[in-house]
Order: C-alpha cells, then structure tokens, then sequence
C-alpha cells in the first residue's frame, strides 16, 4: 500500500514526508455529505487503514454551504499517523463536490489546485436564494465555473451525479460515491466500495445501482464529453413553410410576405401565442402591428442591424397583446395539455386519483376589466358600489379545479374570449400599447438603438395584480425619463441601464437613486 | 429525540473492556462518562454537544443499569446548578453544554460551585464553538476557568488522549476540590476515530446513598466569613493540589527530542494542526516524529510554572500557540520566565494571527517565521510550503469570485416558521417597517434573505427581553420574536413575565414548533409528543397566561397566512394595553416528516387509501417575476428556464421535495400575488367512491376539452 501514498515532490529537511490522502466534501447542508464521508472512512478501514473525519456543520445544516474533510493513512508499525482536521489550500488530493457552484466555491477555498486535486463535481444546480429572489434573472453564470475547474483540476469528473442518482432510484452520495470510485484516485477496488454500501445495510440495491453508473460514467476515458449545462438563450423554431390548417396558412403567408426575413422566427412565435390567446383576427392585427413598425424600421436604414427594431417588437408586442387577464388564466387551468403536465410532473401512477386546487385571489379590479368598457368606466366613478361589490369578490378561493361544478366555471370563464375585445382591460391595454410603439417609433427615427430599448421597456409590466400595478408604474417612470434623456449620444446607455435597474427596483436595485444620478449631470 | 432514534449510537455504550470503538469523538466523551462512574449528567443541547445528550436521553436502559440519572436541563444555569450534588458527598457528575454561550448562562452557578469547591469530581464538557461553522460570538472559554478558578482541560484530538483525560479529569476535581471544564472544540467533537473501551462502571457512592445520608458543612457556602476563605483556600491549597495530581500524573505531554534552540507550546487541541504545519515545513513526519520539542498543554489552566520553566531553559526561544484572544497563555508565559529570571524567549501573537481560526496554513506561516528569527538552520532547503495563492489570482479564478452567490443557511422545506415570516412581511408592506428583536433559533434566520427581518439578537431566549426598552414608545409597536425552546430556557420571566410586569406595550410572537428544533428536536415542555421519560404537554399559552399576559392570541396553523397577517396587524394596532402575545403553533416539519413518512409509506403499502399533496407552477401562467420567492425561499420552490423565445425570465417551479405545506398557495391568496400555484392530490389506493367520482367528472371535462379543441387553431405542421 505504501506506494500508493502520494508523496511531497520535494527534497526536505525531514526523512519521512509520506503525507496522507486528503478528501474534501463540499455541500449543501442536508444533501447526505454525513453519509458519503461516512462511506469513505468505512472504506479506509476496511482496508486496515487509519481514517479520520471532521466536519463544522453548525447552522449550514439547514441548507447552507458546509464541509466535510477526511483524511486516510495506513498505520506504520503500529503507530497512527497523526490526522489534521482542516483542509489545507493547496494539498487537497480529492475534491467532491455536491452541486455544481459548490464546485466552485471549493475552488475560491484554494482546495481544488492543478499539482494535486482530482474534482468530482456534479454539474446539476440547486440555486442559492439571491439567485432565484431576484426579479427577472439572477442565475450565476455556470460557465465561469467549466473556465476555472479547466485552469485548477489535475483531473476532473462532472456530470449531473444527481439525475443519475434519480434515474437509478437512490440519492447523490451513492453516485457520488462511484464517481470516486471510477476516478481510482484512491488505491481501492470496486469491491472494497460495495462491501462499504452494503455494510450499510440501507438501500443497498439501489445505492449499488446508482454506484456502477456513476463508477462506469467516471471511468469513461472521455469524462468532458457530457458538456455542463450552460443556460443560453431558447432557442428559436424554424419558421414552417406551410401549414396544415388553411387559417394558419394564410397567417404565415401573410407573415413570410410582410415582415423581414430577420424577424420571421420571432414572429412566427409571437404570431402562435397571440393566436392560441385570442384568435386569428388577432394574429393580422399582431401581424398588422409588426408591419407598420417595419415600415419605420426601413425608412430608418434597419437593414443594415438585422431589423431589430422589427426583431425586438415581435417579441415584446406578443408579450402585450397576450396580457393575463381571468379569461387566459381560467383557459389555461382547463386545457387538457395541463393535466397530463402535472401528472408526468408530480408522477400520478395510473392505480392514483388526481385532483388540484388553485388558489386563486380575485379582486372587483379583474372583474370590471372584463365588463364591456363603457359600463367597467361607469362603475369604477360609482365608489361605494364599487367598493361594495369589491367586499364581495376580493377574497381568497381555493377552487378544486377537476370537479364539475369548478371545472364547468373555469370553462366558462375561458371560453369568454368573445367578450375580450370589447372589454375595459382590452381597451387600456390597446391605449397603452399604442402610447408605447408610438414613443419607440418617435425615438427609433432619431436613435436607432433607443427605439430598441423603449421596446425592451415592456418587460417591466408583468404579473397580477399589485405586481403588475407596480411593473406598470416603473415602466411609465422609466419611459419618461428616456423621453428627457433622448436628446443625448448615450441615452440608448442610459436607457439600458434604467431598464435594468427598474427589474431590480427595490430588491438590490434603486431606480430612483439612478434618476438622481442622471438629473445631475442632465 | 422524539422523532429520531439513536438505537445505533446507544449500542456503542455498551463497549466492554478491549473494545474497539469507532465514531464521533462526542460519543467517545459520553462514553468514557459512563467508563469514569459518573452518577450523574445534565447539560443545554447545542452544537456541537447535542449528540451526547441526544444519545444518553436514548439510553435510559443502560443509565438505569448504571444507576446514572441523566437530566435535559432546562437551561446551561440549571445543569451548573446540578453540579451542586458533588460539593457535600463523593458523587461524580458531568453537564455539558455549547461555549461560550452556556457558560455565560451557566456562570453563576459555577462561580458559587467553584468558590465552596467539590468533594466529588465535577465536569463540565465544554463544546467551544469557535472558529469555521461556529453560530456564535467568538470568545474563549479560558477567561471562565480564569475568574472562576476552575482547571480547564484541552485535550489533543484524539479518542484515546480525550476519554483518558475525562477519567483524569475526575481524579484531578477529586484531588483538589475544583470543578474541571473538558473544552473540545468542533471539528475534534464531530471528529470520527476510534478508542480501546474499558467497562462501564457503577458509581460506588449512589445518589440514594446521598439522600438517605445528608451533610452539610457551613464552610462550604458561600456566605461571608466562608468565601472569603475560599479565596485564600483556592490559593493556598487547591492550586497547589492541582499542580501537584497534572505533574504527577503527567498530563502534558513532551514530544520530541529533549534538547534544542527552539520549543513550541502549544494548546493540546492544536497538536494535530501543529504536526501537520511542521510536516510542511520538513519538520515531522506523518506519524509525529517531530525535529522540535513540543509542549503539549493538555491542560491549559492552570499553568504549570516549573514544566514551562523546565522546557524553556537551555532554548533561545519558544513559540506559544494558542488560539483565541486575548493571549493568557502567552502572558502566562511570560510572567513564570520573568519571575525566575530565565530569558529565553516568548513568541506567539506577533509571528501568529491574534484573532480567528488557527487554519494550517496560519500555523505554517507562524512557525515559519518563528524559526527563521530563531533557529533558521532547521528550515533547510525550504521546501516550499503548499499554496493556493497562485491558482487563486488567475483571472479565470478570479471572476468565479463575483459568479458564486453566497449560499446562508435557511428555513427548510415546508417550515412552519416561513409563514409567520412572510405575514410579517406582509404587515410590514402595509403598515410600515417595524422594530424587530431576534432570539437565537432557527427562527433567526429571518434576518437573512429573503425575509430580511429581525435588528438584534442578544442570546437565547432574550428576544423579548431585547425589546424591553421599547415598552413605552408612543410611535409604531416593537415586534419581538422568541422560539418555544429560548422561551423555556429563560424567556418566559426573562421576557414574557418582565414585558407583563412594565406594561410593554409591544407584540411578542411566541414560535412554537414543539421541539427544540435548532438544536436537533430535542424535546421541551410544550412538546406535543408523549415522552416515557418527560412530562411534556404544557402549553405556552398557560405559562404565558399564568405570568399575568391578558392579550394572548393562539395560532394553531401557521400556515395559514392571512389569519398570522390579521392577527398581526390586530396586535399591532389594537388600543388594549399591556404586551400583544402570539403564540404561533405548528410542528416542526423535519421532525413531522421523519415521524410521518415511514408511516405513509407503510399505509400506501398495505393498500389504504392516502392523499398525498404537493404544490406546482403553472409555467405559462407564471410570469417571472418571484415575488412568491421573495416571500418563501423554500427549498422546494426554485426557478427554472423555459424553452421559450418569447420569455426572458425564469419562471417558478417547484421540485419534488415539496413537502404539501401550503404556504405557497396562502401567500400568493394573500398577497394576491397571482393563480399559478397549485396543490396536487394524489389519492393512494383510492375507494370506489374516489374512482367513480374521478371517472364521471373526467368524462365530463374531457367532453368540455375536446369541444373546445375542435374550435382551436392548431399550429401543427403540414
């Protein structure tokens, strides 16, 4: 065994030098690091070897960053090796890592180094708070992670040990378990990992199981082949040539006839939300839109930046025309697509009954949305009676959406697109649809990309309710202010940045610090 | 304790004589309790000490075979308290508890132990949370056994030195009539290793010998003249006693060769570290073979002057390691070699970091330095010591610094406390920010994101007591939140009987979660679990009442947000005087599910009908914009990304570890946030009845479905 001990490649001062193998766990609290390390003691033992494990759980046990270190060393002549119980940086020989941005907070630790380490990560996410809290995106960039394991591992093993794991009916610490073992960066056969699994004596099928994919998926000669998961941007369809319903047919070749090459993809996916939202008539009218934006776009010479003005209203006009509202929610909860989406999500066996409920939180604001205008204005001025009807209908309801009597109500909701167009909300969605392409077709004709960025403004209006009263007045703010600002070089800048940091407004962004700022200089 | 079984660990107590025993050093510690004749244990739970008394509540067979009465003490002031037993008879007793924190509470009693002395050994195991991972103030234990005189143990990490050092421990309370602390810090108390087992053994002077015998001796109260002839007698007879049992008894330890120009004292817990930082620089091997002469202080208080006096002469210098502040050792040091005039030199804070973690690579440095002023010869050829400091500043390393999000610790899935957090949010949208006072619990929590509640928290139990100098504002109300374990342990007098006594006029919500729960789920008072060996089942609300509280609101379902938010804003806002008590009640979903999901499966198993939930996100009535995040941060309620060219922002989306607790679906009710969550169903071995109804509804909605889809556009390619 002695052979096997990595040795400081250095002359000292000092005889002995033998050091022991080091292996640190880094995880997420509660993700069975406990159980792993304590595989990997079992397994040193077994082998006649000294182990030692540490571990500073503490508060991280719920949910927090936490690591485990072990250390292993055969006895000589019957003395122990005295065992450190801290990873040092620069003298990790083995690095697990449970998650895939833990991977990279062992590299920040120093514990992952290009002389020594051998990383196996699993490339799967399990995101931090302030990346799923923040409004809009806030992922870490994964890739960051690929570039640095790249410069710091002496080997590396990532893939997603925790589908794996899934797929074969067992938890990560098993196929995390074969990975090291597939990585022979310990001196231990596959039969020394086994009996430690079914030592166990829990789960032990299914633990093996998950062991020999990891172990044969570690040990593949090639292990960069599974490329890490780098979220991009979805990718766009391929625009269709014909289609089988005469009515679509007609949209698309309205669509190929009218609108820029360059936009067609976006616009064949704006064109089928609008659709499946209202109706054909409403897909020309999208259709319609798109193409007196064109219009502009070409007088302004778009041509030459790939119509992005054309390429960024598909997008967003799509997104405001598909405004939610109680007829798109209650039509969506009633689809037959749903159903079968929960019963692969939440894995309703075919011997199991489902049933869902919604909790839905209407308010009289909704209600009088979907009166015919004139009458929804009318009722608003009356207050009291506004008031009153708002007592009755603004409180919570758990509708059970699968028993007839609900179902036959979200039915009908869904089913009133009839009433849609002649509707309060339609109304002042159209008004404020048209003030906006009006303003982004006013400043695409003295700045290009400002255009293009009062475009992107729409991503501010966004939600139900309070959420979308909010989206809107971040949206008239910052609209108003890049109305001020247009006159200069870098108002597309500005613009950008204003946008940016109105997502974030009160959860780490300050828009109206940011218009301070501007004002003072302008 | 309730709803997790330590069967396993229990086992390893019953370890004869030549036994191997491979674990956690905390084990090894309530072990070699039972091998040293304890009669009796107490102690407060708390990392990292929880485990022992996890696993000797689990072992009342064996204690009783032992005839050892072990106790969860109510707080770290009543296990000191219990100490008391072995003042007047020869009883060996053990309480333990996390450090510094629970000597802070416990310090009373041990001074009052300390002064009178012990007849019977007293040990106090000290789990001296410190450094990496700790959740508490970062102090030493020494400065208690300092004021106090009482000895503090420091053992090298390892089993056999740490079991070995507790039947000493006994011997040397014995010898000199003192209280011993054992401190172990965390890594070495969560530390797997192994130890040579001797028998259990039974304490030959029991504690019915006690009672039936009682004694009592004036001289041993403190009381004046008595204390103050303690003092005198701390002095002139128990210290002496004490050098006397570590010298011959050999407690410290040399390594090393005997002579040369350097030494290094160090505490024992530092020893593993220290070879490791010596094997770096060349001088050791992996087995301890050091080239330095080594002092291992495996008592740390008090000092052995003529040890330190006898390993200083003949070297130009020694290097004191000692971690934590202020330096007392280094001090100490250095007063026995200016006393007996011997000039070798003391070094240790100026070459080593004052404050923080004593991390290999600090020690390396340290000793590095060290040897270089004083002995460079012995550093050789320098091999170079290992670093990171290279990988580190490449810049494909350097931007993963701004890329990796921080990741604190948080409610788990399915929490009840979440809840009562986000209907505070909630209340606080509408009525305007408050004052929060904190407690320690997992409730605390709430100071991180998402929450972002909570201004100060003052120590276990204080929460309440923290607000008391809000009582009499005019202006909006102060909030302040306990859990039911600080309530128990001080709260209720600390904070609840003194807010009634002023007439506080704030809101006091009590967190009831019917366990110890940050602590492991150990059980309390108002734990709703039947206990064979503990009286459980009182309830907050009469101890609350009992005190005088007139306002007391009960919540018996924190998830159900709306009602938290209304009464929340009802306690803030009502013009009755005298504190606003919330008492918010739901189990603990770690230890509700370890209880009930052994039990569901086992029904689904045998073919009874079960209804399982779990919530989801409707994805394309999800708009991304988290709100509902900002409002939980469940584990189970993630965020992910849509193949969607339209969208550009995640959406929500729940995984399947969703628990079924409810909250997503009542806060987004409440908040009016939007309609996309929803609760699944799944009936296990559903009834005819279930069937049938399913099958007819079915058959009606899939008619509904299919007449409409007939209506739709489809966008399927020719």
């Amino acid at each position: 065994m002695g052979d096997n001990i990595l040795k400081l490649p250095l002359a000292t001062a000092g005889a002995m030098t033998e050091r022991p193998i080091s292996i640190a766990i880094v995880a997420m609290g509660g993700q069975g690091g406990g159980v792993l390390s304590g595989w990997i003691v079992q397994l040193a033992e077994n082998a006649g070897w000294v182990a030692q494990s540490t571990s500073v759980p503490g508060v991280a046990q719920r949910t927090g960053a936490t690591i485990y270190y072990i250390e292993m060393m055969p006895p000589a002549g019957g003395r122990p090796p005295i065992l450190a119980q801290m990873p040092t940086p620069g003298d990790v020989d083995v690095v697990l890592a449970s998650e895939f941005m833990e991977a990279g907070r062992s590299i920040l630790r120093g514990i992952v180094t290009p002389e020594r380490t051998t990383l196996i990560a699993s490339s799967h996410r399990s995101f931090a708070i302030s990346e799923k809290s923040a409004p809009g995106k806030g992922i870490a960039d994964s890739g960051a992670v690929v570039d640095a394991i790249g410069v710091t591992a002496r080997q590396q093993i990532v893939f997603n040990m925790d589908e794996l794991a899934t797929r074969n009916g067992s938890v990560i610490s098993s196929a995390m378990f074969g990975a090291l073992a597939g990585s022979r960066a310990l001196p231990f056969d596959r039969d020394a990992y086994h009996a430690v699994i079914k030592q166990d004596g829990k789960g032990v099928a299914a633990s093996l199981k998950a062991f020999d994919a990891a172990f044969e998926r570690a040990a593949q000669p090639a292990p960069s082949a599974d490329p890490v998961p780098v979220p991009s941007a979805p990718g766009l369809g391929v625009v269709p040539s014909s289609a089988a319903d005469p009515r679509v047919a007609g949209l698309l070749d309205l669509l190929r006839t009218s609108l820029p090459q360059d936009a067609w993809a976006m616009a064949w996916a704006g064109l089928r939300k609008v659709v499946d939202y209202q109706d054909e008539r409403y897909g020309r009218e999208y259709l319609e839109i798109l193409t007196r934006l064109y219009d502009i776009d070409r007088q302004v010479g778009g041509g030459s930046r790939g119509h992005d003005f054309t390429v960024t209203a598909a997008k967003h006009v799509a997104n405001a025309m598909a405004y939610d509202d109680v007829i798109r929610v209650a039509d969506l909860k009633t689809r037959p697509g749903r159903r079968s989406r929960i019963v692969r999500e939440v894995g309703v066996g075919s011997h199991q009954v489902l049933t869902t409920t919604e909790f839905m939180h209407p308010r009289m604001e909704e209600m009088a949305g979907l009166l015919p205008a004139g009458l929804g204005r009318w009722l608003k001025r009356r207050n009291a009676l506004y008031a009153w009807l708002d007592r009755r209908v603004n409180k919570g309801r758990r509708v059970r959406t699968y028993s007839p009597v609900w179902f036959l109500v979200l039915h009908t909701l869904g089913g009133m697109r009839w009433l849609r167009r002649r509707s309060l909300r339609h109304a002042e969605e159209v008004a404020h649809r048209d003030a906006w392409l009006g303003c982004a077709g006013d400043l695409v004709r003295e700045d290009y990309a400002l255009g293009v960025e009062v475009l992107k403004c729409r991503r501010l209006v966004k939600g139900y309710s309070d959420t979308h009263a909010r989206g809107l007045s971040k949206f008239d703010t910052v609209v108003a202010e890049i109305r001020r600002l247009a006159h200069r070089d870098d108002a597309a800048d500005w613009a950008r940045r204003l946008r940016e940091t109105a997502i974030k407004d009160g959860e780490g962004g300050d828009l109206d610090g940011l218009i301070r700022t501007i004002r003072s200089f302008c | 304790m309730a709803e997790r079984s330590f069967a396993k660990e229990v086992e390893h107590l019953r370890l004869g004589d030549g036994d191997v025993f491979r674990g956690e050093a905390i084990l090894a510690i309530t072990k070699g309790l039972l091998q040293a004749g304890v009669s009796y244990v107490g102690g407060y739970q708390g990392s990292p000490i929880s485990h022992l008394m996890d696993v000797l509540a689990d072992a009342k067979d064996i204690l009783d075979e032992l005839g050892v009465n072990f106790q969860s003490s109510a707080n770290e002031a009543t296990a000191a308290a219990m100490l008391s037993a072995s003042v007047m008879y020869p009883l060996r007793g053990a309480v333990a508890w996390k450090s510094t924190v629970g000597t802070n509470v416990a310090s009373d009693a041990l001074a009052n132990l300390a002064s009178g002395g012990v007849t019977g050994g007293a040990l106090v195991i000290i789990g001296e949370d410190y450094g990496e991972g700790s959740s508490i103030m970062q102090e030493r234990t020494h400065a208690f056994a300092m004021k106090s005189q009482m000895w503090l143990l420091d053992p090298r990490p390892d089993h056999a030195c740490i079991v070995n050092l507790i039947a000493r421990g006994f011997e040397l309370s014995e010898a000199s009539n003192t209280p011993v602390m054992l401190e172990v810090r965390v890594r070495t108390c969560h530390m797997h290793g192994s130890f040579v087992c001797k028998d259990n053994v039974r304490p030959p002077f029991t504690i019915d010998d006690a009672l039936n015998a009682p004694k009592r001796d004036l001289s041993r109260i403190v009381l004046p003249p008595a204390a103050y002839e303690h003092e005198r007698e701390k002095i002139a007879r128990r210290l002496p006693a004490a050098v006397d049992f570590i010298r011959t008894h050999r407690l410290n330890e040399l390594f090393g060769p005997a002579a040369g120009k350097v030494g290094i004292a160090l505490q024992g817990g530092m020893y593993n570290n220290v070879i490791r930082a010596l094997q770096y620089l060349g001088l050791s091997d992996a087995y301890g073979d050091t080239q330095v002469p080594l002092y291992v202080m495996n008592v740390t208080y008090p000092v052995i002057d003529s040890e330190i006096a006898d390993f200083s002469v003949g070297k130009d210098a020694i290097l004191m390691v000692e971690e934590g502040q202020p330096e007392y050792l280094e001090q100490a040091l250095n007063t026995v070699l200016r006393r007996r005039d011997i000039s070798t030199r003391v070094r240790g804070k100026d070459v080593l970091p004052m404050a923080g973690d004593y991390t290999i690579q600090a020690l390396a440095r340290g000793i590095q330095a060290f040897l270089d002023d004083h002995s460079p010869a012995l550093l050789g050829n320098r091999p170079p010591v290992p670093d990171a400091a290279p990988v580190l500043a490449d810049p494909r390393v350097e931007r993963l610094r701004s890329v990796v999000p921080p990741r604190p610790p948080g409610l788990c899935t399915g929490c009840p406390e979440r809840p009562i957090f986000a209907a505070m949010k909630l209340v606080q949208q509408e009525l305007g920010e408050h004052h929060v006072s904190a407690d320690i619990g997992c409730h605390l929590f709430s100071i991180l994101p998402p929450f972002n509640i909570g201004t100060t928290t003052m120590g276990f139990g204080l929460g309440a007591a923290s607000a008391a100098a809000f009582s009499k504002g005019s202006g909006k109300r102060s909030i302040a939140v306990m859990g039911d374990g600080g309530f128990w342990h001080n709260g209720l007098t600390s904070g609840i009987g003194n807010a009634v006594f002023n007439k506080h006029d704030g809101v006091f919500v009590i967190v009831d979660n019917f366990y110890s729960s940050a602590t492991g789920g150990q059980d309390i008072l108002s734990s709703r679990a039947w206990n064979k060996n503990r009286q459980t089942n009182n309830p907050i609300s009469n101890a609350v009442r009992g005190v005088g509280a007139t306002w007391v609101r009960e919540i018996d379902r924190t998830y159900d947000v709306g009602r938290m938010r209304s009464v929340l804003k009802e306690a803030l806002t009502t013009k009755e005087e005298g504190p606003k008590i919330i008492i918010a009640s739901s189990e603990c979903m770690l230890n509700r599910q370890r209880r009930e999901k052994p039990l569901t499966a086992k029904s689904i198993k045998a073919g009874k009908r079960v209804v399982k939930e779990r919530f989801g996100v409707d994805e394309d009535i999800c708009t991304g914009d988290h709100a509902c995040i900002r409002l939980s941060g469940c584990p189970s309620l993630s965020v992910k990304h849509l193949d969607d060219p339209l969208r550009d922002d995640p959406v929500a989306a729940i995984d399947n570890s969703c628990v079924g607790c409810g909250n997503c679906g009542e806060v987004s009710e409440a908040a009016a946030l939007c309609p996309s969550f929803y609760r699944a169903e799944v009936i296990h071995n559903p009834t005819w009845w279930d069937r049938a109804k399913a099958r007819l509804a079915m058959a009606l909605i899939g008619f509904l479905q299919q007449r409409r889809a007939r209506h739709r556009i489809a966008f399927e390619v020719a």
